[in-house]
């Protein structure tokens, strides 16, 4: 009793190869965009890579690429199996390699469902980098004149501005780190000395931030220094000032950014699953039905297509019986290689 | 008869159809310069806050403009090409084409004068920023005062975004008081002092907004006490090149759209070129086929031109008749009559006699 039979005659095999056709064109252009999307994901990794101390994990991006580059392979040789279905000497030249074709596309598909949960697991590993990247990048701030940091302090401030943001956390990072170098220190002077000593570890620390926490929508001119001494600005209270610099950390801005990305590249994936099962559902009918047309010769005949040649349970049975006498034949004839799975 | 062609019966197909599809491509590209104006106007529209006037909307407007009449006239086009191996329903396009043609050389030399205008509009843009950034800055502290309550945003944004410093440098911040009194302390000393000692009893500082600063400098910001170089340790005002952005805001703005509309020039350049292209082609196929028509044999040769008679004969022609409209006109200012002058072109001796017939027909009683 074959699985969700469906009667066909030839015009509705007509339609369903010509509708295949298209759907397969589609999936097509779904496979570019999914290559176009692992790309962006790569550059906007490469951008940042800085803030996450150059230790991300470029597993997702790549595996969309590869994912991207399969799906407009795969569908395009779908598409001309369509366009050749309805001629019966063309499709007799694919016939032999439709199984083949058939479970590639189920592997497909499994990747694709592997790339999808990726999408949305790989988000923690993403939050965990930005943390640990987010604390050097604060910390080697002021070393620009070291070699192979010297661009922390642009790409830090550039961040900073751009994702609106301050710190890690919040501000109050920038009070634990000294992030003014030593060389535009003058340690002649008696208030640095002061600070200097001051501190267990002879760092210069500040209640200030850097200019690139400044609110441009603040209605009073940026104040960077002593945030925490109200009597050192006129008119301050630094308990209920909010627009003056921008309170949200870094790493929660980033951290929604990719998260938001990860997110709706991993929706489309499943979007795209879905697509590529109903095209292989689609080719199994047209296939059967063409197959198991009563008069070859005459092409108006009715024949009946399905997706399983039994029902789910006996392929099941079928499969694992396979599978066993495949054991046993390794086992019987030990030293031969394994047959070729049929 | 000016630049003429045989024509066989393929030919005419064959010019039908490949006119048939450079209308189309005409059509988008119609669609394309619409496109390029919207864009040219939303980014002037977007920093409307620092321009004192909006001469220099004139060349996205013209673009709008000319995009939706030329798609709408290489739309018509397509259908007089679909039409013209039809020999019936070729002949109702034929008072249609004159105005088309109209049309087409006028959108053609609407495009040129775009061309023209983008270089020669750059002067008024620089004025026009000049003007509007200046009233930016001086308005800059007025974060209270509705109606200038967001020129701080703007200015600040503007100078982070396009990496500029004021209106010609860094220096005109000197020269407005950009700390609102809200934000002063008056019994301070320090601030009596520089009140005192301008003339206007402004609140001066050589000091910058946070905005111009630079992040690619090595070292952190120095805002305040610019001019003074023991105020900072290890500074020189005159060597320090990386802490402020040295550019200023006029300049970076001029040199941003300039580059923009730049860039568009090549684009209406071709499209200038398709349009003249699809005018000509449809001017050989109108004659090809209306000779086709009136010949014997349909399918047969015909001979298609650009004029009908030479460049200087036809200009006479339409002079002739223009000024004949003027006298009719002037004669008879309470006559009915009197043809449209792209009509007069088929006909020029007729109407002539008929007006040497009758000079004074009876005013209508």
């Amino acid at each position: 009793m074959p699985f969700m039979p469906v009667k066909f005659n030839l015009q509705k095999r007509v339609k369903l190869a010509q509708g295949l056709w298209m759907l397969y064109w589609f999936s097509v252009i779904a496979g570019i965009l999914i290559f176009s999307l692992g790309i962006f994901f790569k550059i906007e990794l490469r951008k940042r890579s800085e803030m996450m101390d150059n230790n991300e994990s470029h597993l997702v991006p790549n595996l969309l690429i590869l994912a991207g580059l399969l799906a407009c392979g795969l569908n395009a040789f779908g598409g001309k199996v369509c366009h050749d279905s309805l001629d019966p000497i063309k499709f007799s030249n694919w016939k032999p390699m439709l199984k083949t074709y058939l479970l590639l596309c189920c592997g497909f598909n499994v990747l694709l469902v592997l790339v999808s949960l990726l999408c949305f697991l790989m988000q923690f590993s993403v939050y965990l980098t930005l943390a640990e990247g987010l604390s050097y990048a604060i910390r080697f701030y002021k070393d620009t004149d070291t070699p192979g940091r010297c661009f922390m302090k642009r790409t830090l401030d550039l961040t900073q501005i751009e994702f609106h943001c301050c710190g890690n956390n919040n501000f109050r990072d920038w009070f634990e780190v000294q992030w003014i170098s030593n060389r535009y220190l003058d340690m002649s002077n008696d208030v640095v000395k002061d600070r200097v000593l001051s501190n267990v570890e002879g760092k210069y620390l500040m209640d200030s931030v850097p200019f690139s926490c400044c609110n441009p929508g603040s209605p009073r001119p940026c104040i960077q220094h002593h945030l925490t001494n109200n009597s050192a600005h006129y008119d301050y209270d630094h308990r209920t000032e909010e627009l003056n610099i921008w309170t949200r950390g870094c790493l929660g801005a980033l951290f929604s950014y990719y998260s938001s990305l990860m997110s709706s590249i991993g929706g489309f994936v499943l979007f795209a699953i879905i697509l590529e099962s109903v095209d292989m559902a689609g080719l199994k009918y047209l296939s059967t039905a063409l197959e198991t047309m009563a008069d070859p010769e005459n092409p108006e005949c009715e024949s009946e297509g399905w997706l399983l040649e039994k029902g789910v349970k006996e392929t099941f049975s079928d499969l694992l019986t396979k599978l066993k006498t495949l054991g046993r034949t390794n086992q019987v004839e030990g030293g031969d290689a394994p047959e070729a799975n049929t | 008869m000016l630049l003429k062609i045989t024509f066989t019966q393929q030919r005419r197909v064959r010019l039908a159809q490949g006119l048939w599809l450079m209308s189309w491509l005409a059509v988008m590209s119609g669609a394309f310069i619409f496109c390029l104006g919207v864009y040219l106007k939303t980014e002037l529209l977007r920093r409307a806050e620092v321009m004192d006037n909006t001469e220099i909307h004139v060349v996205p407007n013209i673009l709008m403009m000319v995009g939706l009449v030329s798609i709408g006239t290489n739309w018509v086009a397509t259908r007089v090409c679909q039409d013209s191996l039809d020999a019936s329903r070729f002949p109702r396009w034929k008072l249609l084409l004159m105005a088309w043609f109209a049309v087409a050389m006028l959108l053609c030399c609407l495009l040129l004068a775009v061309v023209v205008l983008s270089y020669a509009l750059q002067g008024r843009l620089e004025e026009s920023l000049k003007v509007g950034l200046r009233n930016g800055i001086r308005f800059y502290k007025d974060t209270d005062v509705p109606g200038r309550c967001f020129q701080k945003e703007t200015i600040d944004r503007l100078q982070m975004e396009f990496r500029c410093c004021g209106n010609n440098n860094f220096k005109d911040w000197f020269e407005v008081q950009w700390v609102s009194n809200r934000y002063l302390d008056f019994t301070s000393k320090d601030v009596k002092d520089r009140i005192r000692s301008n003339v206007d009893g402004r609140f001066l500082l050589d000091g910058v907004p946070f905005s111009c600063c630079n992040p690619a400098s090595p070292r952190p910001c120095l805002q305040y006490h610019l001019t003074d170089n023991r105020a900072h340790y290890s500074y020189d005002y005159q060597a320090e090149e990386l802490n402020l952005y040295s550019r200023g805001c006029r300049q970076a703005l001029t040199d941003y759209y300039m580059e923009m509309m730049n860039s568009t020039g090549p684009g209406v350049l071709s499209v200038i070129l398709i349009q003249m292209s699809v005018l000509v082609s449809l001017r050989y196929l109108q004659t090809a086929v209306e000779g086709a028509t009136a010949l014997e044999d349909p399918e047969g040769e015909s001979v298609g031109y650009l004029l009908e008679k030479g460049v200087k004969e036809t200009f006479e022609d339409v002079k002739a008749n223009v000024l004949d409209i003027l006298k009719f006109a002037q004669v008879d200012p309470s006559a009915a009559e009197g043809s449209p002058g792209a009509e007069d072109a088929e006909k020029p001796a007729d109407n002539t006699t008929e007006k040497a017939a009758s000079p004074t027909p009876s005013p209508a009683s």
